[in-house]
């Protein structure tokens, strides 16, 4: 004779479904169509970047670019529920997040076109970087958190991770110990349906992602990564519960990488046409725009404008990242120590010399 | 003055700090209620408090990563890896993150982390626990590798390692943990980094080693005096960056060098030393540079690891070969 000993649950939340209908009513917080609107604006602004990225990168003006097609309102509701003072760090997919806090499209487009200083965000100064070695930075993001809670500060540490990276060590280890200290960090988790051309179902059993969480002892949820209002509504809350004391949680948002991994992956290799085709009838973009529309908060004439200003913003971007030479050779030496060793002179000196030949 | 082991002096190196700097939180297995496996930080909770003294979870990546995290939100962690056998884990930490974070955002994050780990054999330890895989961290930019040959040295390069900017690996020799005990003020000054200590001057040959294989090299130097050999002994210390100006100096005056290390040979340390002596000193040398290292096997299990340990009749003889190089 066995007894249950623990139970748990997986919630799931939508607000707008794929056709962009109301599922249920807004939130508190997420009625007002400006709010709304600012929402949508990140995620077109977001998409007419990636867009011309890809094209920078077609035509040799940008090196390999890892476009967030598709999963734009992930990084929307992320940046939208986080405070000027959190600390965002994120993965090579969360453009619309970064660009809410401030992050520039130039110093992304400097990041992808082989420039340090495209990781030196002139506005949010404690971010991190963009992380490449997937689900390494989690374990910083309980790091950072645990240095807000030992100052007692009323701020939060947010990493956005793909699915693959939920398969590794680094992520449990880094929830583990932020359900042990309490520590105020959310992990969201872009669920995008492929690492690379490896499926979700090929990457783990587990029947979702969030479930993940219920092993270290902290709330894993999902949301339909593809509404705004759910994924900024769900992580807010969990922001919002992290900067309250009640410690870590995780939220999985479901979405669906429509392009390549990256500009250097072709993904037509390894996916069904026919699903992309059918991933792209639940685009977020379209689904708010659709609500909006009909609920009359948006127009033809508003359209054309954000496209225009989006468009213009970065053509601008493009502009400063193309003129901005790059540094010269000797600066690989700059930031390696905060004063270079003496036994690294005579390197950084023939460097030096080197290109002034 | 106290006379401290070097276990000691790392833990009063480390109770200096904390008690100077709120920063300073110190993180890793079983470094809370019990002090440590080997009571480097025995006290530390109790003075400081839980929040202070962290008994992580069992889990290496976790404990470099965090330590990164808490470093670049502006605390100094001091994170303990309990040996040097488990940091592996912890090594993607270090290589693509702890020393790139300063480069990769030109300034604006940074990255003072200290990593602590037992590093060596000798002390009939259980597999995993006795080897000495420095050179592998030598080898990332960004890092500073130190490792101390004495209570003094513990103390003084323990607190420069804490206030440095920088990450810094901290390789403590396990064997020396608590074989010797060295008169050590506790006044909270470091001593520099990226320096060798020349512990003593001598005009026939240069012995080149760090941790505990100075041990060894001092005894095999005392022995070569008593038949009029003197020896010149530099403890490197600060693995990397690497101070060869020192080296070379001692070499242009002796012409003979000899590199002590117990870590195998092939792309040992030692490797890159004479590599550099043969670039900038060639002219200087009036004999071979002879290595006398760990082989290139696995570390043995206890049994045989004094069989694999340089000891002082193979420093003497390699000492004696330089000499009598014709």
């Amino acid at each position: 004779m066995q007894q249950s000993v623990a139970h748990f649950e997986i919630a799931y939340t939508q607000f707008l479904d794929e056709a962009g209908r109301t599922v249920q009513g807004f939130p508190e917080g997420l009625r007002d169509p400006a709010t709304l609107r600012a929402l949508y604006e990140v995620m077109v602004r977001t998409r007419t970047f990636d867009k011309k990225a890809i094209a920078l990168q077609r035509t040799g003006q940008l090196g390999t670019f890892a476009s967030s097609l598709g999963q734009e309102a992930i990084g929307a509701g992320v940046g939208a529920a986080m405070r000027p003072e959190d600390v965002l760090l994120p993965s090579y997919r969360d453009y619309a997040a970064q660009f809410s806090r401030g992050v520039t499209m130039t110093e992304v487009l400097l990041y992808w076109g082989g420039d340090e200083r495209g990781m030196d965000y002139e506005k949010p100064r404690r971010d991190f970087p963009i992380c490449v070695p997937v689900a390494s930075h989690t374990c910083h993001a309980a790091g950072v958190a645990f240095a807000m809670k030992y100052r007692g500060e009323a701020r939060v540490a947010v990493s956005i991770l793909g699915d693959g990276a939920t398969s590794k060590g680094d992520f449990y280890e880094a929830m583990n110990a932020a359900g042990v200290w309490c520590l105020p960090v959310v992990f969201v988790v872009n669920n995008n349906q492929w690492a690379i051309s490896v499926s979700r179902r090929a990457q783990t059993a587990a029947e979702t992602l969030a479930q993940k969480a219920i092993a270290a002892g902290i709330p894993g949820e999902q949301v339909d990564g593809n509404d705004v209002v759910a994924v900024r509504e769900r992580v807010g809350v969990a922001i919002e519960r992290a900067r309250a004391g009640q410690g870590a949680s995780l939220v999985e948002c479901l979405s669906y990488r429509l392009g390549d991994h990256t500009t250097a992956d072709d993904a037509s290799r390894y996916r069904d046409p026919a699903e992309v085709e059918a991933a792209g009838r639940r685009d977020p973009i379209e689904r708010l725009r659709g609500y909006l529309l009909r609920a009359g908060h948006w127009s033809t004439a508003d359209e054309e404008r954000l496209l225009a200003h989006a468009a213009a913003e970065v053509d601008l971007a493009v502009t400063g990242y193309l003129a901005l030479p790059a540094l010269p050779p000797e600066s690989m030496f700059e930031h390696l120590y905060a004063s270079l060793p003496q036994s690294l002179e005579e390197q950084r000196r023939a460097v030096a010399a080197a290109s002034d030949a | 003055m106290p006379e401290l082991t070097l276990i000691e002096a790392v833990n009063r190196a480390l109770v200096h700090e904390m008690a100077a700097d709120p920063s300073v939180v110190v993180l890793g297995e079983d470094v809370g209620v019990n002090g440590g496996v080997f009571r480097a930080t025995a006290g530390l909770a109790q003075r400081f408090g839980a929040e202070r003294v962290l008994d992580t979870p069992l889990s290496e990546t976790l404990i470099a990563g965090m330590a990164i995290g808490m470093a670049a939100e502006g605390l100094r962690p001091v994170a303990e890896i309990q040996f040097m056998g488990f940091i592996y884990p912890a090594l993607d930490q270090l290589l693509n993150h702890a020393t790139r974070l300063r480069n990769r955002t030109r300034g604006r994050l940074t990255c003072p982390l200290v990593l602590r780990t037992p590093h060596g054999g000798g002390i009939h330890a259980p597999e995993h626990h006795s080897e000495s895989t420095e050179a592998l961290f030598t080898h990332i930019p960004g890092l500073r590798v130190l490792i101390p040959s004495s209570p003094a040295r513990a103390y003084g390069l323990l607190l420069a390692a804490i206030r440095d900017p920088d990450p810094v690996l901290f390789l403590e020799p396990t064997r020396l943990y608590r074989m010797v005990r060295e008169v050590v003020e506790d006044d909270g000054s470091a001593l520099p980094l990226d320096t060798c200590f020349v512990l003593r001057e001598g005009p026939d040959v240069t012995l080149v080693s760090w941790g505990a294989m100075l041990h060894e090299t001092l005894a095999a130097a005392d022995a070569l005096s008593e038949h009029g050999i003197g020896c010149e002994v530099i403890d490197v210390a600060t693995l990397k960056p690497l101070d060869i100006d020192t080296i070379l100096g001692s070499v242009m005056k002796t012409g003979r060098l000899v590199i002590i290390h117990e870590a195998g040979r092939s792309g040992g340390l030692g490797a890159e030393i004479a590599a550099q002596i043969g670039e900038r000193g060639l002219l200087s040398l009036q004999a071979p540079i002879e290595r006398v290292t760990g082989y290139d096997t696995i570390m043995p299990l206890y049994r045989l690891e004094k069989a694999y340990l340089p000891d002082v009749a193979r420093i003497a003889a390699a000492v004696k070969k330089t000499l009598e190089f014709q």
